[in-house]
C-alpha cells in the first residue's frame, strides 16, 4: 500500500516536472497595486504564446528586494526606487535597473461607516489628521465640514494601513508629505513608514478585507481593490480646490503635465498633480527589469510582453479601472526597451 | 456528618465535575474544528478545485490542482532529505555510538526540534535561496526536511532500541556481520515503527507555512522541476484568507479542509498502529 | 544506556592495530563511517543553523547592541530598530495564552488521568493528540474568519462594559489584537499541557493517592493537595513546552494580531510579534540593517525557545527521577 503510494507520488512529481518543461517560466514578484491588471495580462499573454509569467504580489518592497537580490527576474514596484537602492543594485549585480511604467492607477480612501454608502469628501487636512492620529471620530469637523448632510456617526475612527512595504504606501504618503508638513517631519515618504496609529493588512488585499470587515475603518487601496469589493470610497481634494473622485479621466488628467517632461529613466511622482480635474493621488507602477539579462529566452519573452503591455495591453486597463500611460510615455518608453540587453 | 464535612464533599464533587468540563471543552474543540471545516469546505470542494489552476484575480472560479501537486513535490523531497539522515544517524545512535557522541547528536536534534519553523525558514533562505539567486521547491524541501530530522532520528533509536537483544544475538550467532544483522533483522523488526513515525513527521511538516514563504515563495502555474517557486496548499489558504475575495474564502475554506483531512488521517492511522504496538514486536 | 551495542569479535583487541584502510574493507566499518557521518550531519546542521543566525544579526547587534531589547522604535526609513514592541507582544500573547490554557489544561488532565477510567480516557487523549496535529495556518483561518468577528461582536464588548475599569480591557474594539491572539495561542497549547500533564499525573504513584484517602481527605482533596503537588515540576515543564510553543508560533498570530508594532496596556490593542514580523518583513527588507535587525529577532527568538525547551526537559527529567525514587511504601 504504502509502495503504491509512493510510486503514484514520483508519478505525479514527474508528471508535473514534464508537463511544465516545454513552457518558458519567468518569475516576478512585487507590487500589490497592480496585480488585477498584471494577472489579467499574464494570463492572457500565456494563452497567446505559452510564455508563463509567475507573478506574486507580495507588496513593492519585496518586489524591489528580490529584484535586487536577484531571486526573482524581474520587480514591481509602485513606489520608484530611490538612488540609494539603485546604487545599491549596481553594487550587487554590477548592471543598472531600469523602470518601465506599465499603467497608472489611483489609490483612494475607502471606509467602512455604517449608514454611509456614498462617496464622502475628504480634504488633504483631513486626511492626514486622521492618519496622523489627530482626528479620531468620524463625525469630526474636519470630516463632517465638508460633508455636510451625510449623518456620521461619533465612533472612533480605525485606521488601517499596509503592513507590508507597499508602493502604495509609498504612492499615499508622497501625497500625505507633500499636503502636509507635520506629516513630512514626523512620518515622511516610504514603501515602510512609521505609523502614528492603526491596523496593519497585507497587501492591498489585506487592507481591503479588513476595512470590509472592520466597522468605523478607514485605509487606503488601489481603486480597483474598492471597486471589485463594492467597497465605497471617498474623493480627494486636489490642488486646485476640486473634490475629485478617483476615475479614468481625473488619473490621466494627473499624468498630463508630467507626461510631457517624463525623465529619461521614468521615474516621476505625480501626486498633488496641477490640473482643475486632475486626482491628487494617482501614480505610474513600473516593472523593474535589469539592464543586463544574462538568460537570452527571458530576456526577450519579457521585451516581448512589455511591448505587447504597453501597446496592445492597454485596451484592457479601463476595464479594470487602470488608465492607460500616456501617448507620450509609450513612444518614449517602446524606444527605452531596447536598453535592456 | 457534620457541616464541614459536607461542604469538603461538596467541593470535592464540583471540583472534579470542573475537571470533566474543561476535558470536555478541549475534546470539543477538535470536534467543531473539524465540523466547521466539513460545512464550510465540504460546500467548495468540487471538481474543479482538484483539477484547474487559479483564475485571474477577482474572477471567480479555478482551482488549486498546481498547489496539490506542489504540496506533495515539496514532502516528497523533503523526506527525501530529511528521512535518510534522521533513519541513518537513529541507527548510529542505537547500534554504533557511544554515550558521549550519542548525548550531543540527540541534544542537537532536540535542538533543532524546538527551533521555531520561521527561523528554520530564515537558514534555509540563508543557504539556498540568496547564493543560488532562487526561490524553488528545493529550498522549500530543504527546509521541511530539516523539520523531519529530529522526530525521524528519535523514533528510529527509540524503535530500534527496542528490539530485543535475542534477535541481535541469534543473528551474529549465525554468523552476520553487524551490519547485516541491522538491515536484515533489527531494521525489519522496527519497520513499522519507524514508517508510522516517519508519517507522523510528514504530517507534521505538511502544515507548515512559515518555512515555505521565504523558499517556495508561490507559482500560478505547474511548478516545472526542483529549482522554480511552487504554490503550495498552506500557502494559498494564507493567501486566500487574507484577500477581499468571496471566491478565494470559499477556496481557502475547502483547501483547509483537504489540508485537515490528509493530516488527521494519516495522524489517525499512525497512532493507531502505534498505539496498539503493532509497531514493536512482541517477543 | 545503549543495551545493543554489542561488539562484534573483529573489533577486539586486535582491532586497534590494523590500519584504517584495511578496516575499512570490513563493511562494518564503513556502515559505522556512514551512519556516523549523517549523525555528524544533523550537528553540524544545528551548528550552522546557529552560526547562520549569529552572522546575520552581526550588523545589527553591532549598532544597537543592548539597547536593541529596550527600543521602542521600528523605523525602517530611519533605520532605527528596536526589538520592544516585539518583545512584548510575544510576552503577552503568550501570557494571555498560559492564563487561558493552564487552568484548563490542568483541569482536563486531572480528569483523564484520576477520574476518567482507561477505557474513556484513552480514546480522549487520542483525540487531544489530533487537536495537536492540526496546523498553524487553519487555526490562522478559523482565527480570521471566526474568533475575530466573535471577538469584535460579543467578548471584547461584554469585557469592555463589564470589566472595563481595568487599563487591559480599554481602548476600540477592532476584533483582532493581543487578546485574540492569546486566544488562538491558548487552544494551540492546550493538547501539550494535558498530555505532558496526564503522563506525570498517571505516574505519581499509587500510594500517595491511597495514603491521602486513608487519612480521610475527599477525592479531591487527595488530587489537589497530595497528587498534584507531587507531580508539580512535571506539570510546570508542561508549561514550559507550551510557553516555547506559544513563542514561536507564526501564522496564527500574524492572521489575528493586527500586525503593528504597538506597546499598549490594552489587550484590545493591535500588537506585533517576533515571528509575525519576521514573516512579514523578511522578504522585503531593502535595506541590509533592517533584514539584519529582523535576523537579530530571529537569533533572540531561538534563544528564547532553547532556553525554555532546556528547562522543560530538565524539569521533566526531574520529576521522572523523583517519582521513580520514592514511592516505596
Amino acid at each position: 500500500m504504502k509502495r503504491l503510494a509512493g510510486t503514484l507520488l514520483l508519478v505525479v512529481a514527474f508528471g508535473g516536472m514534464l508537463l511544465a518543461q516545454n513552457a518558458l517560466l519567468i518569475n516576478g514578484a512585487g507590487a500589490t497595486f497592480p496585480y488585477p491588471i498584471y494577472s489579467k495580462w499574464f494570463d492572457e499573454y500565456h494563452k497567446a504564446n505559452g510564455t508563463q509569467i509567475n507573478y506574486q504580489s507580495v507588496g513593492s518592497g519585496a518586489g524591489i528586494k528580490q529584484v535586487t537580490e536577484g531571486t526573482v527576474d524581474f520587480g514591481a514596484s509602485d513606489g520608484p526606487m530611490n538612488d540609494d537602492q539603485i546604487k545599491a543594485y549596481r553594487a550587487k549585480n554590477g548592471t543598472g535597473i531600469l523602470h518601465f511604467p506599465t499603467v497608472l492607477g489611483a489609490v483612494v480612501p475607502t471606509y467602512n461607516v455604517a449608514g454611509v454608502s456614498g462617496a464622502l469628501n475628504f480634504t488633504p487636512e483631513a486626511l492626514s489628521g486622521i492618519f496622523l492620529g489627530h482626528i479620531s471620530k468620524w463625525n469630526d469637523p474636519a470630516i463632517a465640514g465638508a460633508n455636510k448632510g451625510v449623518n456620521l456617526p461619533g465612533n472612533d475612527i480605525v485606521v488601517i494601513h499596509r503592513s507590508d512595504g507597499s508602493g502604495t504606501t509609498y504612492i499615499w504618503t508622497d501625497y500625505l508629505s507633500k499636503v502636509n508638513s507635520d506629516w513630512k517631519d514626523k512620518v515622511g515618504k516610504g514603501t515602510s513608514v512609521n505609523w502614528p496609529v492603526g491596523l496593519g493588512g497585507k497587501g492591498n488585499e489585506g487592507v481591503t478585507g479588513l476595512i470590509k470587515q472592520t466597522p468605523n475603518s478607514i485605509g487606503y487601496v488601489e481603486l480597483i481593490y474598492a471597486a471589485q469589493n463594492k467597497v465605497p470610497y471617498g474623493s480627494v481634494k486636489n490642488a486646485a480646490g476640486t473634490q475629485v473622485k478617483a476615475d479614468l479621466a481625473s488619473v490621466t488628467e494627473a499624468a498630463a503635465a508630467a507626461a510631457k517632461t517624463i525623465p529619461d529613466d521614468f521615474r516621476v511622482s505625480i501626486t498633488n498633480a496641477p490640473g482643475k480635474n486632475a486626482y491628487p493621488i494617482s501614480s505610474f507602477t513600473w516593472l523593474l527589469i535589469p539592464e543586463k539579462f544574462k538568460d537570452t529566452a527571458k530576456r526577450e519573452a519579457l521585451k516581448g510582453f512589455l511591448k505587447w503591455a504597453i501597446t496592445d495591453g492597454q485596451g484592457a486597463v479601463e476595464n479594470l479601472s487602470y488608465a492607460k500611460l500616456p501617448k507620450e510615455v509609450v513612444d518614449k518608453e517602446l524606444k527605452a526597451i531596447s536598453k535592456v540587453q | 456528618m457534620n457541616a464541614r464535612l459536607r461542604w469538603r464533599k461538596l467541593v470535592s464533587g464540583f471540583m472534579l465535575t470542573m475537571t470533566g468540563v474543561c476535558a470536555l471543552v478541549a475534546v470539543s474543540i477538535l470536534f467543531f474544528i473539524l465540523g466547521y471545516f466539513v460545512y464550510n469546505g465540504g460546500v467548495s470542494i468540487n471538481w474543479d478545485f482538484f483539477t484547474k489552476l487559479p483564475a485571474q484575480v477577482g474572477q471567480p472560479g479555478g482551482g488549486m490542482a498546481n498547489a496539490i501537486v506542489g504540496s506533495a513535490k515539496l514532502l516528497l523531497l523533503a523526506s527525501l532529505i530529511g528521512v535518510p539522515i534522521g533513519f541513518l544517524g537513529g541507527i548510529y545512535l542505537a547500534e554504533f555510538s557511544g554515550t558521549k557522541v550519542a548525548f550531543v547528536v540527540r541534544y542537537a536534534a532536540d535542538l533543532l526540534n524546538g527551533v521555531p519553523s520561521i527561523v528554520i525558514g530564515i537558514f534555509a533562505y540563508a543557504l539556498l535561496v540568496l547564493p543560488f539567486k532562487h526561490f524553488s521547491t528545493f529550498a522549500g524541501s530543504f527546509a521541511l526536511g530539516i523539520m523531519m530530522i529530529p522526530i525521524t532520528l528519535r523514533s528510529t533509536e527509540e524503535f530500534l532500541l527496542g528490539v530485543p537483544r535475542a534477535l541481535r544475538e541469534g543473528s551474529m550467532a549465525l554468523g552476520a556481520g553487524k551490519w547485516t544483522t541491522i538491515m536484515r533483522v533489527v531494521v525489519p523488526a522496527a519497520y513499522r515503527g519507524i514508517m508510522t513515525a516517519i508519517l507522523l513527521a510528514l504530517a507534521r511538516v505538511a502544515g507548515e507555512t512559515a518555512p515555505l514563504l521565504f523558499t517556495a515563495l508561490g507559482n500560478q502555474y505547474w511548478s516545472p522541476g526542483w529549482n522554480q517557486p511552487t504554490s503550495s496548499l498552506p500557502a494559498m489558504i494564507y493567501t486566500y484568507a487574507l484577500s477581499p475575495y468571496e471566491d478565494w474564502h470559499r477556496q481557502a475554506w475547502a483547501a483547509g479542509l483537504v489540508l485537515l483531512g490528509l493530516i488527521l488521517m494519516v495522524n489517525i492511522v499512525a497512532r493507531v498502529i502505534l498505539s496498539r504496538g503493532i509497531a514493536v514486536p512482541r517477543s | 544506556m545503549s543495551t545493543s551495542s554489542i561488539n562484534v569479535p573483529s573489533a577486539g583487541p586486535i582491532a586497534g592495530s590494523r590500519s584504517f584502510l584495511s578496516r575499512l574493507r570490513n563493511g562494518d566499518e564503513v556502515a559505522r563511517l556512514v551512519t556516523f557521518l549523517f549523525a555528524a550531519s544533523v550537528v553540524l546542521t544545528t551548528v550552522l543553523l546557529v552560526y547562520e543566525l549569529w552572522i546575520g544579526a552581526a550588523l545589527s547587534r553591532h549598532k544597537f547592541g543592548l539597547a536593541f531589547f529596550f527600543t521602542r522604535v521600528w523605523d525602517p526609513i530611519a533605520e532605527q530598530f528596536g526589538a520592544l514592541p516585539f518583545i512584548y507582544g510575544t510576552l503577552v500573547t503568550a501570557a494571555v495564552s498560559l492564563l487561558l490554557a493552564v487552568p484548563l489544561g490542568i483541569g482536563a488532565a486531572i480528569f483523564l488521568a484520576e477520574l476518567a477510567p482507561q477505557k474513556l480516557s484513552d480514546p480522549l487523549q487520542f483525540f487531544i493528540d489530533l487537536l495537536a496535529a492540526v496546523p498553524s495556518v487553519i487555526y490562522g483561518l478559523l482565527g480570521v474568519f471566526i474568533v475575530i468577528p466573535m471577538m469584535r461582536e460579543w467578548v471584547q464588548p461584554a469585557l469592555k462594559n463589564t470589566l472595563g475599569f481595568l487599563p487591559l480591557f480599554q481602548g476600540p474594539v477592532y476584533g483582532m489584537g493581543f487578546l485574540t491572539a492569546g486566544i488562538v495561542l491558548a487552544i494551540m497549547v492546550i493538547p501539550y499541557i494535558i498530555s505532558v500533564s496526564r503522563e506525570v499525573l498517571l505516574s505519581v504513584p499509587r500510594d500517595q493517592r491511597e495514603a491521602a484517602l486513608a487519612l480521610g481527605s475527599t477525592r479531591w482533596e487527595s488530587t489537589w493537595k497530595v497528587v498534584v503537588p507531587f507531580a508539580k515540576t512535571g506539570i510546570m515543564g508542561s508549561i514550559f513546552l507550551a510557553l516555547a510553543r506559544a513563542l514561536g508560533e507564526t501564522m496564527a498570530v500574524t492572521m489575528v494580531i493586527g500586525n503593528t508594532p504597538t506597546i499598549s496596556s490594552s489587550l484590545f490593542s493591535p500588537g506585533y510579534s517576533i515571528a509575525a514580523v519576521i514573516a512579514n518583513e523578511f522578504t522585503e527588507a531593502t535595506g541590509d540593517m533592517h533584514l539584519s535587525a529582523l535576523i537579530e529577532l530571529g537569533l533572540v527568538l531561538f534563544l528564547l525557545t532553547f532556553i525554555l525547551n532546556g528547562l522543560a526537559r530538565l524539569l521533566m527529567l526531574l520529576t521522572t527521577q523523583r517519582g521513580s525514587g520514592m514511592g516505596h511504601a
